[in-house]
């Protein structure tokens, strides 16, 4: 069964919120068809017998790295406010989050 | 010889042997880039006044004795998903376009210990997504071989620019072939090392499971230098891997005898240009010439490697670029209807189509619902390909094969059709799901003039196998690559 079918526009819809992105009429449509299309093309992978393999997230058998809290870096609050699309008082200046 | 036309390697030892300054091949390069950079345009950023002016303090520290590495005072470039402390780094995004990083990845830290000079940041695709260089959000790279075509990608600035003689060498990263595709495209080595050899602070992730940073050169030797520069364990990356072997300059010898390649059946079917072929096959040869054991094998999954590959990038990607949101650095829209909106609003302005889609793509392989049909599937697919790869380095010291289908594309035949786009990856993105070391280094050209690339692919740590092999062919070839200094 091909997936195409199953990408209506609620589930654009549903994307968008998830990648927090707001598609024009003409990115959604579009979106639809790329990922129709793109959904189809993986689901090729269905055809391997994948019974009782594990999951492999990564290449190697790493384990958790622990080191030590400790400040390395010297207070650099200038230089990285000065990224910031948005200051005030030595902030990063953010719209209202509460009314 | 002029200067510009040295290799790394070997303009270190012209500023060792005090024939050259630093601020000489400084000044070279920035000629070059002067003459060259309105006909390829490798970079998205130069800073002539502090390369002169760092040239000066690294000719002194070599002066006092104070820095003798391999390639100390060589001018370096490097990609522009690389922080730099203090100089724009931008991913080719409209979204970073004014991004100056506070510290430099560890990579970039590690040419600035050895004495190398960086340059400047090379174009790319936008956050590492593509193939071609042409989804920069900053314009078009053109491949010094021919300018109607594209230099590959991602890491397509910076193969031109060592191919275009704009830096004697340059960083790339790899997640599904973004260094040795380019390379192919350009005509120049580039390597793909084990995954956690160099250290992935600092570079601005895609798919983490998948990015490395490697070398883009002009030779093998370059590239074992360099890579021997970049190498190192770094407890801020915890998937950095401790490795006492990184002497990768021990392994430029003359010497395939009894090695054991194989070349994987399934690298040669439809798909795959007859002059590519032919040209690989030919490259195969000489290496059996000189005493090389070369066998066909099956290698298994090949096909199944591409929707695998592109499940898991899109996943960790669409997590990734979760961090770009208008507030902390970074393009924010100029207007908004509170927080939910002004992250919308930007993210949707600030990210390239490529990008979107990507993203898109992963926030529903990763969704409720889909999770394990698609992500934990193409997790349980990546499993079965590294084995595949055990199995064959069961029996093989080596991989031989081609680095992508065909070479380099015209500009703006791409893009319309991202399936046909992915599909020219076939040949290099399992290397990434398995995590092996590979290398791509010239061995020939179309009739259309345009160069092959061969790929030797390893298994994890062997970079040292690879390097010899590698040079063994380069110095038997008659084959040469990149563009200005050598021809074939």
């Amino acid at each position: 069964m091909g997936m195409a079918n199953i990408i209506s526009d609620e589930t654009i819809e549903y994307v968008g919120i998830l990648a927090k992105l707001e598609l024009s009429g003409e990115e959604k449509e579009a979106a639809k068809k790329d990922m129709g299309r793109m959904l189809d093309y993986i689901d090729q992978l269905g055809e391997l017998d994948t019974e009782g393999v594990e999951p492999m997230s990564h290449v190697f058998s790493v384990q958790n790295v622990f080191r030590e809290d400790v400040v390395t870096n010297g207070d650099m609050r200038e230089e990285i406010l000065k990224n910031a699309p948005g200051e005030k008082d030595g902030m990063f200046m953010v719209p209202r989050t509460f009314e | 010889m002029e200067l510009r036309n040295m290799t790394a390697a070997g303009l270190a030892a012209k500023i060792k042997a005090k024939e050259v300054t630093v601020a000489e091949a400084a000044q070279e390069v920035l000629d070059c880039i002067e003459e060259k950079e309105s006909l390829y345009h490798c970079y998205v950023t130069v800073d002539k006044e502090a390369v002169l002016k760092k040239a000066e303090e690294i000719q002194q520290k070599i002066d006092c004795g104070e820095l003798d590495g391999l390639l100390a005072g060589v001018p370096v470039a490097v990609k522009d998903n690389l922080c730099t402390e203090g100089m724009r780094t931008t991913c080719s995004s409209k979204i970073l376009e004014n991004f100056v990083p506070t510290y430099s990845a560890e990579a970039v830290r590690n040419l600035e210990k050895a004495g190398m000079l960086v340059i400047g940041k090379t174009n790319m695709d936008e956050f590492a997504m593509g193939s071609t260089t042409e989804t920069s959000a900053f314009g078009v790279t053109r491949n010094p071989w021919d300018v109607e075509r594209v230099p590959g990608g991602s890491s397509g600035g910076s193969a031109a620019a060592v191919a275009a003689e704009e830096c004697f060498a340059a960083l790339g990263s790899d997640t599904g072939g973004s260094i040795r595709q380019p390379a192919s495209f350009c005509g120049v080595v580039g390597m793909k090392p084990t995954y956690g050899t160099v250290s992935r602070y600092g570079l601005i992730a895609y798919g983490s499971s998948l990015d490395q940073i490697g070398p883009i050169t002009k030779d093998v030797t370059d590239c074992a230098a360099l890579l021997e520069v970049i190498a190192s364990h770094d407890e801020k990356d915890s998937t950095s891997v401790r490795r006492e072997d990184t002497d990768f300059t021990s392994a430029l010898t003359e010497d395939v005898r009894g090695m054991k390649i194989g070349i994987p059946r399934d690298y040669f079917g439809d798909g795959l240009d007859a002059e590519v072929k032919e040209a690989v096959r030919r490259a195969a040869g000489v290496l059996e010439e000189k005493g090389a054991v070369v066998e066909e094998f099956d290698l298994s999954l090949v096909e199944y490697a591409i929707p695998a590959y592109y499940t898991i990038a899109a996943a960790e990607a669409s997590s990734n670029l979760e961090r770009f949101d208008g507030i902390k650095y970074g393009y924010r829209t100029a207007e908004y209807e509170g927080l939910h909106n002004m992250y919308k609003k930007s993210r949707s302005e600030g990210f390239g189509a490529e990008v979107k889609r990507r993203i898109m793509l992963g926030s529903f392989v990763l969704s409720s619902g889909y999770y394990d049909a698609y992500y934990l599937k193409a997790l349980k697919v990546k499993a079965l390909i590294k084995k595949a790869f055990d199995d064959a380095f069961a029996k093989y010291d080596i991989l031989l094969g081609p680095v992508a289908p065909t070479t380099a594309p015209k500009l703006g035949e791409s893009l319309a059709d991202p399936i046909k786009m992915y599909l020219g990856d076939i040949y290099t993105i399992s290397v990434n799901l398995a995590g092996l070391p590979a290398i791509s280094l010239p061995c020939g050209k179309d009739t259309k003039g345009m160069p092959i690339g061969l790929q030797l692919i390893g298994d994890c740590f062997q970079e040292k196998t690879l390097i010899r092999a590698a040079y063994t062919y380069e110095k038997a070839g008659k084959e040469h690559g990149y563009k200005d200094g050598k021809t074939i």
